[in-house]
């Protein structure tokens, strides 16, 4: 039996470029063996990752759906695995299976705005959306990037974000949760930049992905402007580890993340994120 | 005085205010701008005014004697800021600097405190947006509290 | 293919040609046989090697082997074991590695190849297997592992001819009568001197086997009393669970003060996830040789009673008790139904008989629901 019958079977990748990103995640760039097929993704989908006799980590796709020939990921050190993944260097090979799950809705949010909040790490898996509509930017309307960091040093992709800052046809708004007095950005947390920045709610696709809380808190501060609750994308977070709704882990109620999810119309989660310990 | 009742009835705190409190009220403010870098609010300095943001961005910080100055918040305009004139003893809890130039318009807080004692109409509304207005960060606050992202 | 032949009569005698037929034409035969004071499932080469004239008695927290004045062959119900541990066995492995150099060469070995005849499978547990199927197979993505030795099965179904303490099978619909799923199913019929079997085929795989063996018509009256024996099964069930509307009550009551009762005595040792024959949550395991040059991963079974089971990274989601055995009971009779098109639950009692502190389903189940 050969990969493409069996999901439970890693594909061997090649890491061919490593960047850090903050003082504890990097960015890793992977390409599939001499010969290989590329492992084509939509935005928001993950892969297991993993590393030779440590195990496996589910990590969100973050690099651009139209050039599935490298898979970017990036990686915030916090286990066993991510920890030994860090340990790699070029030209060492990774175990990859994927890519899994549900994607954000992109293509059907054409003619509409968009607008994405997010926080710390949660940047990574929206970054492939902002690719997607980047490449398409004339199909949408406003397009607004609200995104939350603990510290200026804590955030993702400083460089690519200020380039999105700069753009004319970009809303860009980046907040921390506390800095020292020489940072000219703002202070404060994600949700509390909604009400003041410019879209038509009810003519709006809002993608979240973030802490549980904060996918709380913006959504409540989403619905106060009039977005309608089955206009809310949120990506869910739970123990994953197969990838395929057979091993029961990542269970969100009826939902298996892995495979349900992770992206979910907020309908669909609502009840379930209000009970504790579900 | 014609500006100034434009200024306070285009701001978001003032939405809905009747006509004669705009009047009253009118009578309390002046127009002040601040340039970026300058501490326009210092702690424990006696806390006179509050100010509608028209224009730019401020720093509340809090001095932390080995860290230096800490930004807790960032406000812009359509907000406001400072409510230390309400109650006694009056006085700044934190330092604001305009992060960047800033247009504000000062609203005196004695006489501000008049006008609601003799009016408790108005009073109730002032109220009613400042209790509006903690209660948003109180609430952001105690997020913030949770350190979210490092979870 | 599902067919059904006209019922036949196998002598009692004869039973033993039915496990060398079987294994004649190539297959492993399992089946119910004593261990530890337990009728356990395992390899069976002969009928000696069947619990012989026993059964067993099973409350809450309890089960004991007890001798019977005839010698029934299948008059018990069902132990610890379920046919789960073949067809999804316990620890097994996914694959492996060879490091070559520093390249990789993942080696696949879904190649277990036995060809199981599972002997004495109960209606209750046909239907644990369907339901496994679905998990398995009949979803998006397939278990090659699984569907490997699912494909080669021959079943040898037994209705049930008496209930179990901690039964309740007919209340949930799957039994005890076998319906569908097997390729023979016989009813142990013991009256006066006469043992004999009815047996029904219901695959062309049953009808070549049963074709040679010593049979005979069934006649209407022997019909009659099997069919009778079964409906006192039926009757005689321990337990039983409303199921009406049961999804919709469980998902209404996630906050019910009863579960942190349940809590208090659970103890969470997940001997009921592990005895259940439709429970299918497992994890795996990553090793590497002293060499470091080969590495494998097993699949192991695991249980939503432990903490680290709903663990990401910061803690888990599930800490306290009373959640986890929330998560088990809502899922197995509520939230399986949205994701399989069927309860996870087919009545068999294990999860109460085996509980420690005889923790029992059907009770915590009216508490929740407040008797609805």
């Amino acid at each position: 039996m050969n990969h493409a019958d069996n999901p439970l079977l890693p594909r061997e990748f090649r890491v061919s470029k490593i960047a850090r990103e903050t003082h504890d995640s990097f960015t890793m760039e992977l390409d599939p063996a001499k010969g290989a097929k590329a492992l084509h993704f939509a935005s928001g989908q993950f892969n297991m990752l993993y590393a030779f006799g440590v195990g496996e980590a589910p990590i969100s796709i973050s690099g651009n759906p139209g050039n599935p020939r490298t898979l970017t990921h990036t990686i915030r050190v916090v286990g066993p695995v991510t920890k030994a993944l860090h340990g790699l260097g070029i030209g060492d090979w990774v175990g990859v299976r994927g890519p899994f799950g549900t994607n954000w809705p992109v293509r059907e949010s054409m003619g509409k705005d968009i607008v994405i909040v997010t926080g710390g790490i949660g940047l990574a898996p929206l970054r492939p959306a902002m690719y997607e509509i980047m490449e398409n930017r004339g199909k949408f309307g406003n397009v607004v990037l609200l995104y939350g960091a603990r510290t200026p040093n804590d955030i993702l992709y400083e460089r690519e974000v200020k380039k999105w800052r700069s753009q004319f046809d970009l809303h860009v708004n980046v907040t921390v949760d506390r800095a020292a007095g020489k940072w000219k950005g703002n202070v404060g947390v994600v949700t509390t930049l909604i009400p003041n920045v410019h879209f038509d709610p009810y003519q709006a696709t809002a993608l979240i992905c973030g802490p549980e809380v904060m996918i709380r808190y913006t959504v409540i501060e989403l619905r106060k402007r009039g977005v309608a609750s089955e206009n809310i994308f949120v990506s869910m977070e739970r123990n994953m580890k197969c990838g395929i709704g057979h091993c029961g882990h990542c269970q969100l109620g009826p939902h298996f993340v892995c495979k349900d999810g992770p992206v979910f119309r907020y309908n669909q989660v609502k009840r379930l994120l209000d009970i504790r310990e579900v | 005085m014609q500006t100034m009742r434009t200024y306070l009835e285009e701001h978001p705190f003032f939405e809905g205010l009747r006509d004669e409190h705009l009047e009253l009220l009118s009578g309390c403010a002046k127009n002040i701008r601040v340039e970026s870098d300058e501490y326009f609010i210092r702690t424990g300095k006696e806390a006179n005014y509050f100010y509608l943001i028209r224009h730019g961005k401020a720093a509340l910080e809090l001095y932390h004697p080995n860290r230096g100055p800490i930004i807790v918040q960032t406000m812009h305009a359509g907000e406001v800021l400072g409510w230390s004139w309400l109650l006694p003893p009056f006085q700044w809890h934190f330092d604001v600097r305009a992060v960047e130039f800033m247009r504000l318009v000062a609203l005196d807080g004695e006489c501000l405190r008049t006008k609601c004692e003799e009016d408790h109409e108005l009073g109730y509304e002032i109220l009613k947006r400042f209790t509006h207005i903690i209660t948003a960060r109180l609430h952001a606050t105690r997020i913030q509290l949770l350190d979210l992202y490092n979870g | 293919m599902k067919r059904e032949d006209p019922p036949v009569i196998l002598d009692s005698k004869h039973l033993g040609l039915l496990l060398e037929s079987l294994k004649k034409s190539g297959y492993l035969t399992v089946g119910p046989t004593v261990r530890d004071g337990a009728i356990v499932i395992d390899e069976i080469d002969k009928v000696t090697q069947l619990p012989v004239g026993l059964t067993d008695t099973q409350e809450g927290g309890t089960y004991r082997l007890q001798s019977r004045k005839d010698a029934a062959f299948f008059a018990y119900n069902v132990g610890p074991h379920s046919w789960k541990k073949f067809l999804f066995p316990p620890e097994q492995r996914l694959w492996t590695l060879k490091k070559n150099g520093t390249k990789f060469q993942f080696v696949d070995i879904a190649d277990n190849t036995t060809r199981y005849a599972f002997i004495g499978v109960r209606a209750c547990e046909l239907q644990a297997m369907s339901i496994q199927d679905r998990v398995f197979q009949n979803g998006h993505f397939q278990d090659s592992h699984y569907m490997n030795v699912r494909k080669n099965i021959f079943v040898v179904a037994v209705n049930c001819t008496q209930a179990g303490g901690t039964c309740f099978c007919t209340s949930m619909g799957t039994g005890p009568e076998a319906d569908t799923g097997y390729d023979l199913a016989l009813t142990e019929v013991i009256t006066g001197s006469l043992h004999y079997f009815v047996v029904r085929s219901q695959s062309r795989n049953g009808a070549k086997v049963l074709e040679a063996l010593p049979h005979k018509p069934a006649t209407a009256a022997q019909l009659k009393t099997a069919n009778e024996m079964i409906a006192q099964a039926e009757h005689e069930m321990g337990r039983s669970l409303k199921t009406h509307n049961l999804k919709t009550l469980l998902y209404e009551n996630y906050e019910h003060p009863h579960w942190e009762a349940v809590a208090s005595r659970c103890l969470t040792c997940a001997n009921c996830t592990m005895v259940c024959p439709t429970c299918f949550c497992s994890t795996v395991e990553d090793v590497t040789d002293l060499t470091g040059e080969n590495a494998e991963r097993w699949r192991k079974w695991d249980s939503c009673f432990s903490q680290e089971f709903s663990y990401v990274h910061g803690g888990s989601v599930r800490v306290s008790a009373k959640s986890r055995y929330r998560q088990w009971l809502t899922h197995k009779l509520g939230t399986w139904v949205e994701q399989f098109g069927t309860s996870g639950c087919v009545g068999c009692g294990r999860c109460i008989t085996w509980c420690p502190v005889g923790i029992d389903i059907t009770e915590e189940v009216r508490r929740v629901t407040n008797g609805k």
